[in-house]
């Protein structure tokens, strides 16, 4: 298959916002600094004393943290709007990242979790609720459609739990639990990024293998199964390599809203033809802008105030949806079911 | 249902006679139970000298026994959620008599989100502090949301080629622009604590710690709510037909959609402005009920009114007693039977035109 241009341009342009995040932001660090500070930590040697420290434990992270879970979001929202013929049929509107947040949150107000413990329990708490949506939707019509309503329904039930808890703690940890559920990339430690990139080094190759077939997909079910897929089969791979792509990327970064929902139809505005490569690239893309917007830009804005990135893509993104039910040409375009 | 329908009279006020005596229990048990419960003597005793005015029982010590000051205290939180019931109940049979559409509810349709962020930037910029204070912002708030989502589905739906707004472009609308103001309102919240520290508390739809004085102002429209209700129950008939039918019976359609639209935010807007955001009893209980009435609408509207606020109450009265010596608010119960209630009747299908 050929490379199209624009999946070149994203792949080009990830690494460069990376850079951009590590060496731009309230501690600029320049391009000579940044090859002594990393030759030195790879020879071994003593580091610049603070530089160091902030570069290779906070900035660094932070950027590839964003990229990698832009980039499983992406993949996952991706797969769920073509499996689904559905440009609504995301993650975060079906519920996963509600249900990964409601474990979070339980495992935050009630155990006291911080870290990798609330991390999992977002995985957790986002499989079950993947699991229970699952059930609810079966039955005959449009797939697509029940997962999203049976999703809205689930997800307001979680959030009036989230919202229960978040009153009944003290208000420095309900603070914290706002912060999750917002989705911050801070802070960005080791065990967060090993976590998501052991899952997706799994993952990818998976959904790789699926791609082929997802593409066949695309043409009907009738005519899939006319060409030899397997077509029950294959849906329930990609459903659980998406569901477990957002579930790990949650519980890595917390739930980035509309991250998954936009990465998709975002490239197919540039290329109709965009792929799932595609979608993954442009989800890092959105994050790592997003990141970079809520802490650089907001503080000017906001009197200081950094913003978590997830309130930076949801501030985008409900635009972009809204924009997306309205237009008609964008309904045409993109087949609503 | 159509064989519903042809009930007899006997049977048509059979089914307001039962909800009518389940509201009255709920009311007393909301009175009698709580974290100090109180004998159903003595709250009939209480309430009779608080009608009548009359001074505490002879022998008490003054301001009443400590059973009386209970009951006493539990009566702004008990009429409160018989009013949010009966204003959440009867929105709900306007919003799905007037689009058509069994999903209407203000949690999904964006009253909510609007309300909550118009709170959130109230405390915030306003320097609002009190749930009286809450109030106007709130009703504003809730206004804006719903006109906006009906207006954003209308052209969703219009560039479909529908003519009004479809159920699956309504909740979807409603999703999106809940996502936007939520992320808008977590952005103040984030960066100020103080203001998390009220909000938190007033998100959770609750009946519980107000006072007259919080109630009181949002009666009026409340009241000129339902009457406007009870006004359009045969306009709405009509509406059910479709739009063209309901034309050639000589309806104004327009006039009754504007009408409806003012009606629900009245009583919407108001319930929300005081309890907070309730989820899914307008939902659910029109829905229930239609079963029995059949789709005659000024039986569904008695019985909505009747039944909505025994649920409110039951709710906070389950509330009370579930978590001793802790409350979970009404809101946070409405919202965990309602959702699976809200999921069943997808499944159903029925009516959901999508």
């Amino acid at each position: 298959m050929r490379i199209r241009p624009l999946t070149l341009t994203l792949a080009a342009l990830v690494p460069l916002l990376v850079f951009a995040s590590v060496l731009l932001g309230s501690y600029v660090v320049t391009v000579p600094d940044l090859i002594t500070i990393v030759s030195r930590h790879l020879n071994g040697e003593r580091g610049i004393p603070g530089a160091s420290f902030i570069v290779l434990d906070t900035k660094i992270p932070r950027a590839v943290l964003a990229a990698f879970a832009g980039a499983a979001f992406g993949l996952s929202g991706g797969t769920f709007q073509t499996l689904l013929r559905n440009p609504l049929a995301s993650p975060d509107v079906i519920g996963v990242s509600s249900g990964a947040s409601a474990g979070a949150v339980a495992a935050i107000v009630l155990f006291g979790a911080r870290g990798i413990t609330a991390s999992l329990s977002a995985l957790v708490g986002a499989l079950l609720v993947a699991l229970l949506i699952h059930s609810l939707s079966r039955g005959e019509g449009s797939a697509g459609l029940r997962l999203i309503l049976a999703g809205i329904g689930v997800g307001a039930a979680l959030q009036a739990v989230v919202q229960f808890l978040m009153s009944r703690t003290d208000i420095r940890t309900a603070s914290d639990v706002l912060l999750w559920v917002s989705g911050s990339l801070n802070p960005a430690s080791g065990d967060r990024i090993t976590v998501l990139f052991v899952a997706m080094l799994a993952l990818v190759p998976a959904l790789a293998l699926l791609a082929r077939p997802l593409r066949v997909l695309e043409l009907g079910d009738d005519a899939a199964a006319g060409l030899g897929v397997n077509v029950s089969r294959v849906r329930l791979g990609l459903l659980v390599v998406a569901v477990a792509l957002a579930a790990f990327g949650t519980a890595a970064a917390g739930p980035l809203a509309f991250v998954a929902f936009l990465a998709l139809p975002l490239a197919r505005q540039l290329d109709p033809r965009a792929g799932l490569l595609a979608a993954a690239l442009s989800g890092a893309v959105v994050v790592l802008v997003a990141d970079f917007v809520g802490a650089n830009v907001a503080p000017l804005l906001l009197g200081g105030s950094v913003l978590p990135v997830g309130i930076v893509t949801g501030a985008l993104g409900a635009p972009f949806l809204l924009w997306l039910l309205v237009s008609p040409a964008g309904r045409t375009r993109r087949k609503v079911a | 249902m159509r064989r519903r329908r042809g009930a007899s009279a006997g049977r048509a006020i059979l089914l307001p006679l039962i909800l009518g005596a389940v509201l009255l229990a709920a009311a007393f048990a909301s009175l009698a139970v709580g974290a100090r419960a109180v004998p159903l003597p003595d709250v009939l005793d209480t309430l009779g000298r608080a009608l009548s005015g009359a001074p505490a029982a002879p022998g008490a010590p003054a301001g009443g026994t400590g059973d009386e000051a209970v009951v006493l205290s539990r009566m702004p939180r008990t009429v409160l959620a018989v009013v949010v019931g009966a204003a959440l109940g009867l929105s709900g049979v306007l919003m799905q008599g007037v689009t058509r559409n069994p999903l209407a509810d203000p949690g999904i349709l964006g009253v909510n989100a609007g309300a909550a962020c118009a709170v959130v930037f109230g405390i915030q910029f306003l320097g609002l502090a009190s749930v009286g204070a809450y109030l106007w912002v709130a009703f504003l708030g809730a206004a804006a949301g719903m006109v906006l989502v009906y207006v954003l589905a209308g052209v969703a739906s219009r560039a479909q080629g529908a003519s009004g707004p479809t159920p699956l472009a309504l909740a979807l609308s409603g999703a999106a622009l809940s996502a936007g103001l939520y992320s808008l309102m977590n952005a103040a919240l984030v960066t100020h604590q103080d203001t998390l520290d009220r909000f938190r508390f007033w998100q959770l739809g609750s009946v519980a710690a107000r006072e007259w004085d919080t109630v009181l102002p949002a009666l009026p429209f409340l009241a000129a709510g339902v009457l406007l209700a009870f006004g359009l129950a045969r306009p709405l008939d009509g509406l059910a037909m479709g739009d063209d039918a309901a034309r050639a019976l000589g309806q104004r359609v327009g006039l009754t959609r504007v009408a409806a639209g003012v009606a629900v935010v009245l009583l919407c807007g108001a319930s929300t402005a005081i309890a907070g955001p309730v989820g899914f009893v307008g939902l659910v209980v029109p829905h229930a009920l239609r079963r029995f009435t059949g789709p005659d609408h000024r039986r569904l509207l008695v019985s909505t009114l009747l039944a909505a606020p025994a649920l409110v109450l039951v709710a906070d009265v389950l509330g009370r007693v579930i978590l001793l010596p802790g409350e979970i608010p009404a809101g946070v119960l409405t919202a965990l039977v309602g959702a699976p209630v809200f999921v069943a009747l997808l499944r159903r299908g029925k009516g959901v035109g999508v």
